[in-house]
């Protein structure tokens, strides 16, 4: 029985993502754990996250648990999740500029102020609801999901990577921004595919079937 | 290619039961909450909000029981509303399973709790939720109060002014609830929605009043609503959430289907 570790820095609640895990494949043993040994030696691991990313990268350096995300990074298919995307990145503007994990290199930035839409209408922030992914190449986790399939975000920030190459999906509001980035073993998403009903559970199962081959 | 507006059936919940009222009394039973919230999610419904109007303290842990079967197997966002007072409520709903909660007198009473909720357990899970009632007269400028207690507490306070400093206190979001609708079946309070959504920069999910499909897509377009919900049309099988989205689609609206 192959073993998925759901991280567990104690930012929110982990009940949906390890609910969905456990629907996803049933055959997969999901445990939520804080302590690098089980998280290192998982098949998998997913790195989750809601709230501000000050609290979230403070929870990470005090426990040890941000070297522990970037060995994983190089060794484990690897999927992080919102913040748990965000945090894969150099830094973040958020909370007057963060540093962050550096998995990717990029930034995080706010959604610029005073959005409007083709009519007009101002946008509201958060950007919250079922939007568009327009996955930009084949991987492994894009099987059996159509393309321009909607997914459930909510957020106010969003990853800029310097390299197009780990772009690998991106969703307009109003203009394109990168909801998904890639690079060999690790996979990380804006959205919550926990919380995106059936092509959510899809993207879940295809991780944890997912060698970490691209 | 854009934001979907969202439909979120509302379940009342009352000791375990999905219940609903005319203007908060006469209320109907309409069966098993986690039965319902299966049924919504097959249909395409986008979120499900529950409401426990369980008046007593000893029931609480019922509302507690649903949301962890629903959470167990419908993996859409889920909302909980009332009776959330403390962090600690916070906490242990979103424990069991709910991604965001509804806050409502408990603002009224304290404003600083959205706050201390909203930097706790971040903005995205704090609902602040505003039952509205038209005060100026016909003829005069609209003016709308809040009210609290199931809408029989005036407070004396501005809603729109109320709305923006629930913004600024933290709330992600807006349950907006028209006292004078709600159970009328005659649709939202059109320009008390649009009102309030050009207040605020955070989404705002409109409600009470809705009787058919149109009234849905009115509250998109003319209320300006980022989401729209509504409780007894789809509780009673008269319309399932797929037919209200195909006719917001008709309308022009973007939609998941």
């Amino acid at each position: 029985m192959s073993t998925v570790a759901v991280i567990d820095y104690g930012m929110g609640n982990l009940h949906s993502i390890v609910k969905a895990l456990q629907h996803a494949a049933p055959e997969v043993n999901v445990v939520c754990v804080s302590d690098a040994d089980t998280i290192l030696g998982a098949d998998r691991v997913v790195f989750p996250g809601v709230g501000a990313i000050r609290d979230c990268m403070q929870a990470l350096n005090q426990s040890g648990l941000s070297a522990v995300i970037q060995q994983v990074a190089k060794s484990t298919p690897l999927l992080g999740i919102c913040l748990g995307m965000q945090a894969l990145l150099t830094d973040s503007e958020e909370n007057n500029g963060t540093r962050c994990l550096d998995v990717f290199a990029g930034h995080v930035v706010h959604f610029p102020e005073s959005l409007t839409d083709n009519d007009g209408n101002s946008l509201k922030i958060p950007h919250m609801g079922w939007n568009q992914v327009h996955q930009l190449h084949q991987h492994p986790l894009w099987e059996d999901i159509p393309q321009d399939s909607r997914f459930y975000f909510v957020h106010s920030y969003y990853a800029q990577p310097n390299e197009t190459a780990v772009m690998v999906a991106t969703t307009q509001y109003p203009d394109a921004f990168t909801c998904a980035l890639a690079h060999n073993n690790v996979f990380a998403v804006q959205f919550h595919p926990e919380k995106s009903q059936a092509v959510g559970l899809q993207l879940l199962k295809n991780f944890l079937h997912w060698d970490g081959q691209v | 290619m854009s934001l979907a507006k969202r439909i979120i059936p509302c379940l009342d919940v009352d000791n375990g039961r999905v219940v609903k009222g005319v203007k908060f009394v006469d209320i109907r039973d309409a069966g098993d909450p986690v039965e319902i919230a299966r049924r919504y999610d097959r249909e395409g419904a986008d979120e499900i909000t529950f409401l426990d109007i369980t008046a007593t303290h000893d029931n609480r842990d019922t509302i507690v029981h649903v949301v962890e079967q629903v959470a167990s197997e419908v993996f859409i966002p889920l909302t909980v509303g009332g009776g959330i007072r403390t962090l600690e409520d916070i906490r242990r709903m979103l424990n069991a399973g709910a991604d965001k909660v509804g806050i409502n007198s408990a603002a009224v009473v304290n404003p600083n709790f959205v706050r201390e909720a909203s930097e706790r357990f971040g903005s995205q899970c704090i609902v602040v939720a505003i039952d509205a009632k038209k005060v100026s007269a016909p003829g005069e400028p609209n003016q709308w109060e809040i009210f609290t207690h199931g809408g029989r507490k005036p407070t004396g306070i501005n809603a729109i002014e109320w709305a923006k400093k629930m913004v600024d206190f933290g709330a992600g979001e807006i349950l907006l609830t028209s006292m004078d609708r709600d159970g009328t079946r005659e649709g939202f309070d059109l320009p008390l929605t649009r009102a309030i959504s050009e207040a605020v920069t955070v989404p705002v999910i409109a409600s009470g009043g809705v009787g058919n499909l149109d009234h849905l897509a009115d509250g998109v377009i003319e209320g300006k609503a980022d989401a729209v919900l509504a409780a007894s049309i789809f509780h009673f099988a008269e319309y399932t959430i797929e037919q209200a989205k195909q006719h917001m689609a008709s309308r022009g609206i973007e939609v998941r289907l």
